[in-house]
C-alpha cells in the first residue's frame, strides 16, 4: 500500500501554472528526493500537500484518507511533519517550547486541565517534555533547551526545527532544503541526522534539495521538476545519467 | 580629577552591586514580613508622625497625591515614605533574611499550596491593614486589584496572542450590567426592577454566580467579535473590536430597562476588599495556568508564526477564539466587581477613555507577562490618582509617558517573563 499518493495535481497562481499534472507515490519508509531549478515549483508542491494552498485540480491521499479540502493543522495531525525552506521558528519561544508545541494534537487534558492544572495535565506535559528532551538529544541540541531559539547558531536552529517536526510523530517527514546555507561540516552532520532519523524511526522522508551530493546519497528515488512538470523520475543513477536532467538542471552543476 | 570621578563611579557600582545582592538574598516571605511591619507601624504611629513632619495626616497614597496638590510638602512626604515604609521594610527584610530563607525552605516540605496560602495570607494582611486607614485607600486598593484583572485579561489578547483588540470596555460594560441586573433584580428593592425576589441576607452567596454570569455574557459578546475577525488571516480585529465597543455603549444608552444614559445604581455592597482580593488571586492563578500550558503557549506560536503553528498541528482558529473569549470572560468578571464597588454604573464609564487607560496599563507594564500586568495596572492606577488634579491634562501626560516607554522599551517594562509561583516563593540562594 502506498503512504502518500498524488494523482494529476495541477495548481495555478492566477495565470501562472506553478504545478502541472504532478504525480507521486511514496511507500512507507521510502526516502524520496525532489530536485529542480529555482522557481520550478518544489516548495509549492509541499505547500499544496500540507494544505497551505488548495490544488486547482488533483487528488492527494495519505494512508487511505483524502487530504483535499482539509486545513493545514488537520493534515499535520494526520501524519505529515515538515520543515520550511526559510525556517519558520517562533521568535519568543524557547527550544523546549518549540518541540513541546508540536505535541499539541496529542494532548487530551483540554481547557479544564489548562485552567486548573489538573494532575492529568502535569502528567501529559511531563511526558511531552520527556519526549522533547529525547528528540533534542538525538538532534544533538539538548544543551540549548531553555534558550530562545533565535539565539542559537544557524545549524542548531535547523535541527530544532526538525526535532519539532518529529515531535508530532509523523508518518512522513517533509524537508525543504534542510542543508541550505550550511557549511561543509554542518552539512555532513545534517546528512547523518537525516539518515539516523530514517533508520531509527523507519520514517518515510520527502526532501527538496539543491545539493546533488545530498540527494544522491540519501534518496532511493528522485523526481526532477522543471517549470512545474516532472521531466524525469528514477533512481539516483538513472537521474544522474538522464540527458533531459543533465540538460535542464545538472548541466550547470558538477555531480560529485 | 579623573581619578576621583573614577573612584566615584566605582562606589556607585559597588553600591549597586550590594543593593542587588541584598535584594536577591531576601525571599518573598521576608519582604511580606517587612511590609506587614511597615503598615503596622503606620497604623500605630502614622498620624502623629505625619503631624510632626508638618503633614496634615498620614499620607493617603505614598505621597503621590501631594506631588501636584501641595508641592512644598514633598520633602516631608519623602521623609515619611522613607521612615515609615522604605527603611522599616529594608531593615526587617535584611535582618530576617536568613530566618525567612530557612522558613521558606521548610514550608516547601509541605505541598506547595500550603506555602502559597501562607504567602497570600500575609499579602492580604498587608493590603487589609494598609487600606484600613481610610475609605479612600480601601477604594484605591479595590480598583487596583480590579485593574490587575482587566490588564491581565487584555494581555491574553494583545500580549500573548499579539492581536490588537479594543473591545475591553465593551466586555467590562457587559459584565458590569449583567451582574448588576442579576443582583439588583433578585436582592434589592429598586425603582427600575421593583421589589426584591429573594431575601438580601442570602445574597452574598449568590454574588459569585452574578460575577460568573457577567463573565459569560461578556464571553458571548466576544463571539460577535471573534467570529468575523478570526475567519481569515489579516488585521480586522482592531477595527471590529473598536466598533463593538461603541455598539455596546450605545446599546446600553438606548436600553431604558437598565436606566439608559442615566445609568444603573443601588448595587449591593458585596464587593468588599477580601472578595475582590480573592477574585484577583483566582484570575491570576487561572490565567497563569492557562498561558503556561501548551494550549496557552499555542497563542505565542500563532502570534510569532501562524503558518508554522498550523503545520505543527495547532488548531489556530480555535486557539484564537478560545483565548479571546477567555480574556473577555475575565473582563466581564472584573466589570461585575467594578459595578459593585462603585455601586453605580453608566454607559459613559465604558468609553474610549477607559480603553486608553487599559491599553496604557497593558503596554506600560509589559506584554506577555503576568508581572507586567500587575506592574502596569498598579503603576498606571497610582499615576492616575497622582495626576487627578490636572483633570483633562491627565490624558495628555499618560499617553506621553506611554510613548516614552514604547520608544525605550517597545514591549513594556517587564515583558515576556514567566510567572513561576514556585520560583517566587522559594528561599533565595545566599552567596557567601
Ligand atoms: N503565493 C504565491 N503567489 C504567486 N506566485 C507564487 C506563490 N508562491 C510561489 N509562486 C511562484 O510559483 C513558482 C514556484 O515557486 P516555488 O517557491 O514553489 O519554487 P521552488 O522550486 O521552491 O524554488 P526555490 O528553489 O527557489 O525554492 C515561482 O515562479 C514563484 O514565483
Ligand atoms: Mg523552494
Amino acid at each position: 500500500m502506498s503512504l502518500l499518493q498524488i494523482d494529476k495535481m495541477t495548481h495555478y497562481f492566477g495565470g501562472l501554472r506553478a504545478v502541472h499534472n504532478y504525480e507521486l507515490d511514496i511507500k512507507p519508509g521510502q526516502v524520496w528526493g525532489l530536485i529542480g531549478p529555482n522557481g520550478a515549483g518544489k516548495t509549492t508542491i509541499f505547500n499544496l500537500i500540507t494544505g497551505i494552498y488548495q490544488p486547482t485540480e488533483g487528488k492527494i491521499i495519505l494512508a487511505g484518507s483524502e487530504l483535499n479540502g482539509r486545513s493545514p493543522h488537520e493534515i499535520a495531525s494526520m501524519g505529515i511533519g515538515r520543515t520550511f525552506q526559510n525556517m519558520l521558528l517562533w521568535r519568543h519561544m524557547t527550544v523546549l517550547e518549540h518541540v513541546k508545541m508540536a505535541r499539541y494534537s496529542k494532548l487530551s487534558y483540554g481547557l479544564f486541565g489548562a485552567f486548573f492544572g489538573t494532575p492529568r495535565r502535569q502528567k501529559e506535559e511531563a511526558e511531552s517534555e520527556e519526549k522533547a528532551y529525547q528528540l533534542l538529544s538525538i538532534m544533538g541540541v539538548d544543551q540549548f533547551v531553555d534558550q530562545i531559539v533565535l539565539n542559537l547558531p544557524y545549524g542548531a536552529q535547523r535541527r530544532v526545527e526538525m526535532a519539532r517536526a518529529l515531535a508530532m510523530e509523523p508518518k512522513i517527514l517533509f524537508l525543504d532544503e534542510p542543508t541550505a546555507g550550511m557549511n561543509p561540516e554542518e552539512l555532513v552532520q545534517m546528512m547523518k541526522i537525516i539518515r539516523n532519523v530514517h533508520n531509527d524511526f523507519g520514517l518515510a522522508i520527502f526532501l527538496i534539495e539543491h545539493r546533488m551530493k545530498v540527494v544522491m546519497e540519501l534518496c532511493e528515488r528522485i523526481q526532477t521538476l522543471v517549470f512545474g512538470e516532472v521531466i524525469a523520475e528514477g533512481t539516483p543513477e538513472e537521474i544522474q545519467n538522464n540527458p533531459k536532467v543533465i540538460d535542464a538542471y545538472l548541466g550547470k552543476e558538477t555531480v560529485e | 580629577m579623573e581619578a576621583s570621578s573614577e573612584k566615584l563611579s566605582n562606589i556607585t557600582r559597588l553600591s549597586k552591586i550590594s543593593i542587588r545582592t541584598f535584594v536577591s538574598q531576601v525571599p518573598l516571605l521576608g519582604w511580606l514580613l517587612g511590609a506587614l511591619i511597615a503598615v503596622a507601624l503606620e497604623h500605630f504611629v502614622g498620624t502623629p508622625f505625619a503631624r510632626a513632619l508638618g503633614l496634615p495626616k498620614a499620607l493617603s497614597l505614598f505621597g503621590f497625591l501631594i506631588i501636584l496638590k501641595k508641592p512644598f510638602l514633598i520633602p516631608s512626604a519623602v521623609a515619611y515614605v522613607l521612615l515609615i515604609y522604605i527603611l522599616p521594610i529594608g531593615i526587617v527584610a535584611r535582618s530576617s533574611a536568613s530566618i525567612m530563607n530557612k522558613l521558606a525552605g521548610k514550608l516547601l516540605d509541605f505541598p506547595m499550596l500550603f506555602s502559597v496560602i501562607i504567602h497570600l495570607g500575609l499579602l492580604y494582611a498587608v493590603v487589609h491593614w494598609w487600606s484600613d486607614m481610610s475609605l479612600y485607600r480601601n477604594d484605591v486598593a479595590r480598583f487596583m486589584l480590579i485593574a490587575v484583572m482587566v490588564t491581565l485579561s487584555l494581555n491574553i489578547i494583545n500580549g500573548y496572542m499579539g492581536e490588537f483588540s479594543c473591545s475591553h470596555p465593551g466586555f467590562l460594560a457587559l459584565g458590569a450590567y449583567s451582574a448588576s441586573v442579576f443582583t439588583v433584580l433578585l436582592f434589592v428593592d429598586d425603582r427600575i426592577f421593583g421589589l426584591a425576589w429573594l431575601p438580601k441576607a442570602i445574597g452574598p452567596l449568590f454574588f459569585p454566580i452574578a460575577l460568573i454570569i457577567g463573565g459569560l455574557v461578556a464571553a458571548v459578546g466576544a463571539l460577535a467579535v471573534a467570529i468575523p475577525s478570526f475567519r481569515t488571516r489579516g488585521d480586522y480585529l482592531a477595527i471590529i473590536s473598536l466598533a463593538f465597543m461603541f455598539i455596546v455603549k450605545s446599546l446600553i444608552e438606548n436600553l431604558e430597562a437598565v436606566g439608559g444614559p442615566r445609568g444603573l445604581s443601588s448595587q449591593p455592597n458585596w464587593a468588599s476588599l477580601p472578595v475582590v482580593f480573592m477574585c484577583a488571586v483566582l484570575a491570576v492563578w487561572i490565567i497563569n495556568n492557562f498561558v503556561r500550558s501548551t494550549f496557552g503557549k499555542a497563542l505565542n506560536a500563532v502570534r510569532d508564526n501562524e503558518m508554522a503553528a498550523d503545520a505543527m498541528t495547532v488548531n489556530t482558529r480555535r486557539t484564537k477564539m478560545t483565548a479571546f473569549m477567555f480574556g473577555a470572560f475575565w473582563a466581564g468578571v472584573a466589570g461585575g466587581l467594578y459595578a459593585h464597588v462603585v455601586r453605580y454604573v453608566n454607559p459613559g464609564d465604558f468609553d474610549i477613555k477607559k480603553l486608553a487607560e487599559v491599553l496604557a496599563m497593558v503596554y506600560f507594564g509589559g506584554l506577555n507577562s503576568v508581572y507586567g500586568a500587575i506592574v502596569g495596572a498598579c503603576g498606571i492606577s497610582l499615576l492616575g490618582e497622582a495626576l487627578r488634579p490636572l483633570a483633562l491634562y491627565k490624558w495628555v501626560i499618560i499617553p506621553l509617558l506611554l510613548i516614552l516607554v514604547m520608544i525605550y522599551r517597545p514591549t513594556g517594562l517587564i515583558a515576556f517573563k514567566e510567572f513561576d509561583v514556585k520560583k517566587l516563593i522559594q528561599p533565595k540562594k545566599v552567596s557567601p
